[in-house]
């Protein structure tokens, strides 16, 4: 029996690791040493070394493009937190049942593929769109609004696509808030804002950092709604990088971006694993010991 | 007691929670200053008069008055009464200190004058050390301490107290007894305390309200709900009691009357106007029952058993005493090894008395 639980134990463990060695950490270390080539127009990659793939992350106008990217995906973020925390808050206050189908309904969206999702929403937006459609009948705008290919459109296709992602994080930490502590702060004297300030929103950091770290890293990634939505103008750091290796074929900077993206998520990971190392600890955060 | 004058009252307050009565047309009168206890089992309402009182639940019936007012339209965070919950519920992101001062803070009380207060309701807790750790950083009784703490350095008119010691062991639990007596009269505010611990009740208050099924079954000082229970319920819930039913035959003056018990004619002291044929309940703390040698003895009360079983407690030597009628009785001695007299063997013959007048006398209640 116990050694039978050994053998299933080896497999499984040694199973998944060998799948992830071989499928993320080898491919991952491929890209590194790949920022590290030379680049070649007839064979992709020449092996001698350069630095020239990381010199063109430096150029000016890249960053520029890189901070573009940034904030959006910032901005993004932002958007979701400002719909998912109300959202759950409401959400917390309705019967235990009732919650459950709430979330279902959240989750329903993802069965559909996020592209086609996306190629809906530029239905929505364009200029002969669902909207400006509406608008044009009801008679609140005379000509039809210039939505699509623009910052606001890519913003707006990222944020519906993640803010289920901003959500379950920040309603699960506000299902671990023990109810007694607001019941605390009434009793001595806190009214609605002061407890919302000082106590629900300090409690429930963990998940709103949470919430933004899986908001922020996919939404720098998700090209093809930049693509569908933004136009040529508005680019993400994943449309940079799809570009370097399908259209610019500069393997080099392709894939120093990707390394570049991963260093990003590392250190996001390491912030994070800090803030909820010390809200274990003290179950919450404050501004001494982040 | 009698000089005192009410604080808060409570008239006719009903509450029900989907088809369950909580509290039943509950009137209670709680005196500046006291230390009242509301004792009874789980489910007996206490906890729900508590939060009425803070302003957690709203009475469905009747009112709450503080001070004449009613403090119905008041809500729970102007009210001038703070609350040390079962679970501490401390801010866990907060250090003691900040913890203590926000109360303070939430009722704009001067920068100033805060650390002041603070400082000396650490003080007053023997916390002073500790303002600057965290809670989860303390153990069981410190973390009560800060949350009597939070509580007090308000100044409350009424501080509620809900089994704010069931969650420590026993002898820290004595210390905070002892320590919240000691609190209760340095401050001066009225303390209301929640329990399901007979022995904590007796210990700590003034004035102790039993209840049972949403009702108020008795108030009254420690020592009268002790000594003469008004009913089978509250005689049964404090301490240990034995219950004998008899029958009334005759009366023989004012406060006695003959009752035939255990088959046997009994003379008891009753102050309820018992008529002949009544059927009552004769009850007896164990510390009241001697056992003697089966010898008859005509100024008491006097039964003949053996000894079932023994229990040594330490300080006393609990006997079960099963009668001759077949009745168990359990008495009760303070456990001397020098005297001979107390080392009972199992099965060995002995015979009970007691003092007319130490028994507790009440009518028959049926289906108890």
């Amino acid at each position: 029996m116990n050694n039978q639980f050994n053998q299933f134990r080896f497999w499984a463990i040694g199973l998944a690791t060998s799948w992830l060695a071989l499928f993320v950490l080898v491919p991952s270390l491929m890209v590194l040493v790949t920022s590290f080539l030379t680049r070649d127009a007839d064979f992709l990659i020449q092996y001698e070394f350069s630095l020239a793939g990381w010199k063109s992350v430096l150029d000016p106008s890249f960053v520029s493009l890189l901070w573009d990217s940034l904030f959006m995906s910032v901005v993004t973020a932002a958007v979701c937190l400002l719909i998912a925390y109300p959202f759950s808050m409401c959400l917390m206050g309705l019967p235990k049942r009732w919650r459950g189908v709430i979330l279902f309904l959240l989750i329903v969206p993802f069965w559909t593929n996020s592209l086609v999702r996306i190629y809906a929403i530029q239905f929505l937006l364009g200029k002969k769109g669902m909207i400006n459609q509406v608008l044009q009948f009801v008679g609140l705008i005379d000509k039809p609004l210039d939505m699509l290919y623009s910052q606001f459109a890519v913003i707006f296709g990222l944020s519906y696509i993640l803010l289920p992602f901003m959500i379950l994080p920040i309603y699960s930490s506000m299902e671990k808030l023990d109810f007694k502590l607001l019941e605390a702060a009434k009793d001595l004297g806190a009214n609605a804002t002061s407890r919302l300030l000082r106590i629900t929103l300090p409690l429930t950091l963990p998940g709103i950092l949470a919430g933004c770290l899986m908001v922020v890293l996919p939404a720098m990634g998700m090209f093809f709604v930049a693509d569908l939505l933004g136009g040529s103008k508005h680019s993400l750091l994943g449309n940079v990088i799809k570009n370097q290796f399908i259209q610019t074929r500069d393997w080099p900077f392709g894939a120093a971006l990707s390394v570049l993206m991963i260093l990003l998520l590392s250190f996001m990971l390491w912030l994070y694993y800090r803030a909820t190392k010390m809200s274990n600890r003290s179950g919450g955060l404050n501004d001494s010991n982040f | 007691m009698t000089e005192c004058k009410p604080l808060l009252q409570l008239n006719g307050v009903s509450k029900t929670f989907a088809d369950n009565t909580v509290l039943d047309d509950l009137d209670l009168t709680i005196y500046d200053g006291e230390f009242l206890t509301l004792l009874g089992p789980s489910g007996c309402g206490k906890t729900t008069v508590l939060r009425i009182i803070a302003g957690f639940e709203q009475e469905d019936q009747g009112q709450v008055l503080l001070d004449q007012q009613n403090i119905a339209i008041l809500k729970a965070e102007h009210r001038p009464v703070n609350t040390v919950f079962q679970s501490y519920a401390l801010f866990p992101h907060m250090t003691v200190y900040d913890n203590i001062a926000f109360g303070l803070i939430m009722h704009k009380v001067p920068k100033a004058e805060i650390d002041g207060r603070v400082m000396e309701a650490l003080r007053m807790v023997r916390l002073e050390d500790f303002a600057k750790r965290k809670p989860h950083q303390l153990s069981g009784g410190q973390q009560q301490r800060v949350a009597i703490a939070r509580a007090v350095v308000n100044r409350p008119r009424l501080l509620l107290l809900d089994e704010s010691l069931s969650a420590l062991d026993y002898k820290l639990r004595q210390e905070m007894q002892v320590e919240l007596k000691r609190l209760q009269r340095q401050l001066n505010i009225t303390f209301v305390y929640v329990t399901h611990d007979q022995e904590e009740a007796l210990s700590m208050s003034d004035r102790i309200v039993v209840m049972h099924k949403g009702k108020v079954q008795q108030i009254g000082t420690p020592r009268e709900i002790y000594e003469t229970p008004v009913n089978l319920f509250v005689a049964r819930f404090i301490g240990e009691i034995n219950q004998f039913d008899g029958q009334v035959t005759r009366r023989i003056d004012d406060n006695h009357v003959e009752v035939i018990a255990e088959g046997a004619e009994w003379v008891v002291q009753t102050d309820y106007p018992f008529a002949a044929d009544d059927k009552v309940h004769i009850l007896l703390r164990p510390e009241d029952i001697r056992i003697t040698k089966p010898e008859s003895d005509d100024e008491k009360i006097h039964m003949d058993g053996h000894i079932h079983e023994c229990n040594y407690k330490g300080k006393t030597m609990d006997s079960y005493i099963r009668l001759s009628t077949g009745t168990t009785v359990i008495a009760s001695e303070f456990f001397d090894e020098d005297d001979p007299d107390y080392d009972y063997r199992l099965g060995q013959k002995v015979a009970i008395e007691w003092f007319t007048g130490w028994e507790v006398v009440l009518p028959y209640e049926q289906s108890i």
